[in-house]
C-alpha cells in the first residue's frame, strides 16, 4: 500500500496509505484531503487536481501526457513540477510519495 | 402558433396537434429535435431530454432550423466530447446555428490550437486569481450599494435592479470600460446572442450587425488609447500589448468576434445564475432555511445554483473525421451539440439531479462550465461574485419572495430570465 504525503499550501501535512492503481487525485479525494478539487472527476479536464511533486519524486512520477500539458498550458502558477494528480497512477515505486498543493485550485 | 409554424409541427412530428411539442414522449423518437427554442422558452426542454438520456443518449436529428444535428445527451458522453479537441472542433461556430458568413466574426472560442491556446492565454489574466483577490472588496462595495439601494416591501424585477447592474458593474471592470456607458455592455451582450442561429427567428443578421459595428467603434477608441498606455489587466489593455494579438485591430471581425465572447462570457451567463438561485431558493424554503441557519454553506450552494440553472444551455463542435461514438456513426463535417442542461440532469452520474440542494455533495462536479481546453476561463469570476451576493444578502433580508411566474429568454443557448418580479422581506 504506497503511502502519500500531501502538503497544503499552509505546510499542513496529510499522510495517506492507498492501494495501488488508483491516482493521487483520488487518494486525496477518497481521504478527504482539502485542497484538490477534481471537479471533472478525473478526466483531465478541468485541470483543478493540480499538484507540485516534490522534486526528488519527479523522476518516479513519469511524464505530463498530452491532454494533461494542454490543461496545465491555462492553468495558474505552474511550475516544472506541476502535475495533474489525476494523471499519476500510483504503483509501490512510488510509495513515500510527497507532492504539495497550491494555494487554491479555483 | 402560426400557420408556418404547424405545418412545421406537423411535417416534423407526424402529428396535426400543434400542442404536440409539449410531450416528447407522445412523439416519435426519431422527430425529438430538442434545438427548438421555444422548448426552453415553455420550459419542457428538461422531459426531451430525460427520454433522449434514456432511449437515444446519442441522438440524431435529421431535420431542423439548424439543419442535421448530433445531441449529446448523457454526462460522461460530454466530458469525453469536450476533452476531444482532435477530434471535436470548436472552429468556426459553438452554437448549434451557423450564421452567413458575411457575418462571420472570429472568437477563440470557435477556435482550434494553435490560435484558440495564443488568444486565451493573452486575455486570461485579466481573470487571474491575483486579480481577483484585488477585486474582492471592489466587487463587496458595490453589492452593498445595490442591495441598500432596493426597495423593501415593494414589488420590483431582480433581474433588472440586482442580476444585470451587478455583472454589468463586473464587466466594466473587468474591461475598465467608461462606467457610466456600462449600460452598452449587456445591450450589446443581449443583440450580440439574440440571432436565428439560437432561435430567434425575429431578428435578422443585418440589424445585428448594425449594432455590433457600434461596438466595434467604441471599443477601438479604447484599443487606441491603451495601446499607447503602459500595459493594464483589463481585456482592452492585455490584448493591446500581448505580441500575439497586438494587431488583432487590424482584423475588426475578429476583435469584434473577441470582445463579443468576452462580453457574453460575463454578462448573461452570471446573471441568470444569480436569477436562477433566487428563484431555486423561493421554489424549495426548506433550502432557505438551511441556508439561514449554515451560511458556511453558500461556497457549496454557488456551485449547486451554477449547475442546477446551466446558463449555457448547449456548446457544439464539428466533427473533423468520422468517428463511431457509443455505436453511432458520426460522419466528417456533422455538428455534434453537447447539452450541458442535459449532463446537468443526469442522475447516473449526479445523484437525484432533479433536485436543488445547497448541501450537495460534489456540488463542484458539473458541467455548466464546460470541460477541456475551453473550460470557462472566468468560471472564478462567477462563482466569486454568486458568493459575495449571497453573503450579503443573508446580511439583510429575511427573504426575497418570488410574485410572479418568472419570464424565460427565447434561446435554445441561454437559459435565463427577463423578468423575475420579486418582493423584500427585512431582517
Amino acid at each position: 500500500m504506497p503511502k502519500i504525503t500531501f502538503i497544503e499550501f499552509d505546510g499542513t501535512a496529510h499522510e495517506v496509505d492507498v492501494p495501488a492503481g488508483g491516482s493521487v487525485m483520488e487518494a486525496a479525494v477518497s481521504n478527504n484531503v482539502p485542497g484538490i478539487d477534481a471537479d471533472c472527476g478525473g478526466a483531465c479536464a478541468c485541470a483543478t487536481c493540480h499538484v507540485f511533486v516534490n522534486g526528488a519524486w519527479m523522476d518516479k512520477v513519469g511524464e505530463r501526457g498530452d491532454m494533461e500539458q494542454s490543461m496545465l498550458d491555462f492553468a495558474e502558477n505552474v511550475r516544472p513540477t506541476s502535475r495533474l494528480s489525476c494523471q499519476i497512477v500510483l504503483t509501490d515505486e512510488l510509495d513515500g510519495l510527497v507532492v504539495d498543493m497550491p494555494e487554491a485550485q479555483h | 402558433m402560426s400557420q408556418a409554424a404547424a405545418i412545421d409541427q406537423q411535417r416534423v412530428t407526424g402529428t396535426h396537434d400543434a400542442e404536440a411539442w409539449r410531450d416528447p414522449w407522445s412523439l416519435p423518437l426519431e422527430s425529438l429535435d430538442p434545438a427548438r427554442a421555444i422548448l426552453f422558452k415553455e420550459n419542457v426542454h428538461e422531459e426531451y431530454f430525460r427520454r433522449l438520456r434514456q432511449e437515444d443518449p446519442v441522438h440524431y436529428t435529421a431535420d431542423s432550423e439548424f439543419g442535421a444535428y448530433w445531441s449529446i445527451t448523457k454526462y460522461n458522453d460530454i466530458v469525453a466530447v469536450d476533452s476531444n479537441h482532435k477530434v471535436f472542433s470548436s472552429h468556426k461556430n459553438i452554437v448549434v446555428g451557423d450564421a452567413p458568413d458575411e457575418f462571420y466574426s472570429p472568437m477563440f472560442i470557435a477556435q482550434d490550437p494553435p490560435i484558440h491556446d495564443v488568444q486565451r492565454r493573452a486575455a486570461q489574466p485579466a481573470v487571474a486569481p491575483t486579480q481577483l483577490a484585488d477585486l474582492e472588496a471592489l466587487i463587496r462595495q458595490r453589492v452593498c450599494t445595490i442591495l441598500d439601494d432596493l426597495p423593501v416591501g415593494e414589488e420590483f424585477n431582480w433581474v433588472d435592479r440586482v442580476s444585470i447592474e451587478l455583472t454589468t458593474q463586473m464587466l466594466a471592470t473587468l474591461f475598465d470600460f467608461p462606467f457610466e456607458d456600462r449600460h452598452l455592455l449587456p445591450y450589446w451582450s443581449d443583440v450580440a446572442t439574440a440571432t436565428p442561429s439560437t432561435g430567434r427567428s425575429d431578428v435578422t443578421f443585418e440589424e445585428r450587425n448594425k449594432v455590433l459595428q457600434e461596438c466595434l467603434n467604441y471599443f477601438g477608441q479604447l484599443w487606441h488609447q491603451r495601446k499607447n498606455e503602459p500595459r493594464k489587466f483589463d481585456f482592452i489593455s492585455l490584448l493591446a500589448h500581448d505580441p500575439e494579438t497586438k494587431d488583432m485591430l487590424d482584423n475588426p471581425m475578429e476583435f469584434l468576434g473577441n470582445l463579443i465572447l468576452l462580453i457574453v462570457g460575463g454578462n448573461d451567463t452570471t446573471r441568470n445564475s444569480i436569477s436562477g438561485g433566487v428563484i431555486q431558493l423561493n421554489r424549495a424554503p426548506e433550502q432557505w432555511e438551511k441556508l439561514k441557519a449554515n451560511p458556511e454553506l453558500v461556497p457549496n450552494m454557488v456551485s449547486e445554483i451554477i449547475r442546477y440553472q446551466t446558463p449555457l444551455a448547449h456548446m457544439r463542435r464539428t466533427a473533423l473525421e468520422d468517428i463511431e461514438f457509443q455505436g453511432k456513426q458520426i460522419k466528417k463535417g456533422d455538428r455534434v451539440v453537447m447539452w450541458y442542461i442535459s449532463g446537468n440532469r443526469d442522475d447516473e452520474v449526479i445523484d437525484e439531479a432533479d433536485k436543488f440542494k445547497i448541501d450537495r455533495e460534489n456540488a463542484r462536479r458539473h458541467v455548466s462550465f464546460g470541460f477541456g481546453i475551453h473550460r470557462c476561463m472566468g468560471n472564478r469570476v462567477a462563482e466569486m461574485q454568486l458568493r459575495i451576493l449571497w453573503e450579503e444578502i443573508l446580511n439583510r433580508f429575511d427573504a426575497i419572495e418570488v410574485v410572479g411566474e418568472p419570464e424565460r429568454v427565447l434561446s435554445n443557448f441561454v437559459l435565463g430570465y427577463t423578468h423575475l418580479p420579486v418582493i423584500l422581506h427585512a431582517k
